[in-house]
């Protein structure tokens, strides 16, 4: 799985942090969402593709690879 | 198919007596026959209503639907709402760019991280207020023990109100969110407020704290960017975004769990912690206290559920429909703690959707994890079904909820 994030369109909502906390993080000066990790382990993919379905900007996109 | 040249039915609508917890009738037959569809407003102009769960998050991303209030089809609340919108403008009525812009300079005190670092800030505001509960007398009004002072005093400590004026802005607060009040009494609060947040921007240049009015001092006041009075205001948004919408939730919730005692149960006597935020997220998304909705206009012609909605048109995105769709929730008028209900829209969807909602679920994961845990035998001190619900203000929730309990409850902390 491929991670790829949007930070022009975030929103700072914060619920990928919720979903998948080692592959999320929000930056401390403007909660923009920045990346962890862009090619997560298989036991992470349940939570970052609730934190992809769950982004209210939709600023989260998955690929295979 | 209802007829084309009908009238369209009148927005808001009354919620079934018999179920204060359930959205109005009239809005779930809509879901079910025409999930997008015309309603009448208050000064008889008509707007989309948009029901179902799918339609609601589609609406609240499409860039084509806009926030700003200008728009003459804008679909207000009522007069009162009219004019305030029109007047004080907030990142609530912008759209990109701007209102990112807006919104980044405050997001950095909203972060999970930064609501996380005050829990234990939140946990003691919460466990001071049910100490006194527990010393003081029995019944209570849980609204006025526990549901207002919580979040007001939590808002303190994100702007950084020094504990010598809280008193004071928890009673500026309170007149501020009155409803069924004086709307003059609430613009003078609302005056009275601006005036001391713009002199607490002025003390927080001077000698700068950890708090979000000490930041946009710094960042936005000093370099120009921002002016005291526009300071003032965002905060103020901060108490009228993120104060009634809480209490509702904390008594509101309450009262639904204490209507539900199978559920209340999986709480008595303290629940893991994951157990609680599960319980937090059924309950946001079964009551839905923001039932005035998302109110949207369209910048462009667009289609909706098959429907057009032309370039001018007001848009209502029903959070409380959206969040009982069956397409969505699976059996969604139970109210069932262990359900996976993160996808709720209580706090919106889109580039809007709350600010605060990290801060506001650790204050709900504080009390819910806290008050059946220390008061487990925690009652209503009248039948349910006299409680008052107050069907016409901005955020939905029960004015008083009178509570008592086994005097030998009130373990530790
Ligand atoms: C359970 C409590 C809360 C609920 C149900 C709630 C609900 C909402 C909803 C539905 C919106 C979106 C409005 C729209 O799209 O038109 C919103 C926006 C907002 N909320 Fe909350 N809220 C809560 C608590 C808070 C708290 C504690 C704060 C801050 C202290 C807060 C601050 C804000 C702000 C600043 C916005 C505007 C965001 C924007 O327009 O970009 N809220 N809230
Ligand atoms: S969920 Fe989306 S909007 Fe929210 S912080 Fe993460 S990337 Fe940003």
């Amino acid at each position: 799985m491929r991670v790829r994030v949007d930070q022009d369109a975030c929103a700072g909502s914060g619920q990928c942090v919720m979903s998948a906390p080692a592959v999320f993080d929000q930056r401390e000066t403007d909660g923009v969402v920045t990346l962890l990790d862009d090619g997560p382990d298989p036991r992470l993919h349940g939570g970052v593709r609730t934190a992809a379905r769950l982004c209210p900007a939709r600023a989260i996109a998955l690929s295979a690879r | 198919m209802p007829d084309a040249l009908a009238e369209p039915p009148a927005f808001p609508m009354p919620r079934a007596a018999a179920c204060p917890f359930d959205p109005p009738p009239g809005l779930r037959l809509l879901n079910d026959g025409e999930p997008v569809s015309r309603v009448r407003l208050w000064d008889g102009s008509t707007a989309w209503l948009v029901t179902r769960h799918a339609d609601v998050r589609t609406v609240l991303t499409d860039p084509r639907v806009s926030a700003e209030v200008s728009w003459p089809g804008f679909p207000h609340t009522n007069a009162v709402s009219k004019a305030r919108d029109t007047r004080m403008t907030t990142l609530m009525q912008m759209d990109a760019p701007e209102h990112i812009t807006h919104r980044r300079r405050m997001a950095a005190d909203f972060t999970v991280k930064s609501a996380e670092a005050l829990r234990p800030r939140i946990q003691r505001i919460v466990d001071d207020h049910i100490d006194a509960m527990i010393d003081g007398p029995d019944p209570v009004d849980l609204v006025a023990a526990l549901a207002l002072p919580v979040p007001s005093l939590v808002i303190c400590e994100v702007l950084g109100v020094p504990y010598a004026d809280r008193s004071f802005f928890q009673r500026v607060a309170g007149e501020l969110v009155m409803d069924g009040g004086d709307p003059a009494r609430a613009m003078a609060a609302s005056e009275e407020l601006n005036a001391y947040l713009g002199d607490l921007v002025a003390a927080k240049d001077a000698e700068p704290g950890d708090d979000v009015l000490s930041r946009m001092a710094v960042e936005q006041y000093r370099t120009g960017a921002m002016t005291r009075r526009e300071i003032a205001t965002a905060g103020q948004l901060l108490l009228v975004a993120g104060h009634d919408t809480t209490a509702n939730m904390i008594a509101l919730g309450t009262a639904a769990l204490l209507a539900h005692p199978e559920q209340l149960d999986v709480l008595r006597g303290g629940a893991d912690p994951a157990v609680v935020a599960g319980a937090v997220e059924e309950l946001l998304r079964y009551l839905s206290v923001t039932h005035t909705e998302a109110r949207r206009v369209a910048r462009a012609d667009l289609v909706v559920g098959g429907r057009h909605i032309g370039k001018g048109d007001g848009i209502i995105a029903v959070k409380s429909t959206a969040n009982r769709d069956p397409a969505a929730f699976p059996d969604p008028d139970t109210l069932d703690v262990h359900r996976a209900a993160r996808h709720h829209v209580s706090f919106g969807f889109g580039a809007h959707q709350c600010l605060g909602q990290s801060l506001a679920r650790v204050e709900l994961q504080a009390v819910f994890g806290t008050l059946f845990r220390r008061i487990p035998t925690l009652a209503a001190a009248v039948p349910l079904a006299d409680l008052v619900f107050k069907h016409n203000a901005v955020f939905y929730g029960v004015r008083e909820l009178p509570v008592t309990w086994e005097r030998t409850d009130g373990g530790g902390r």
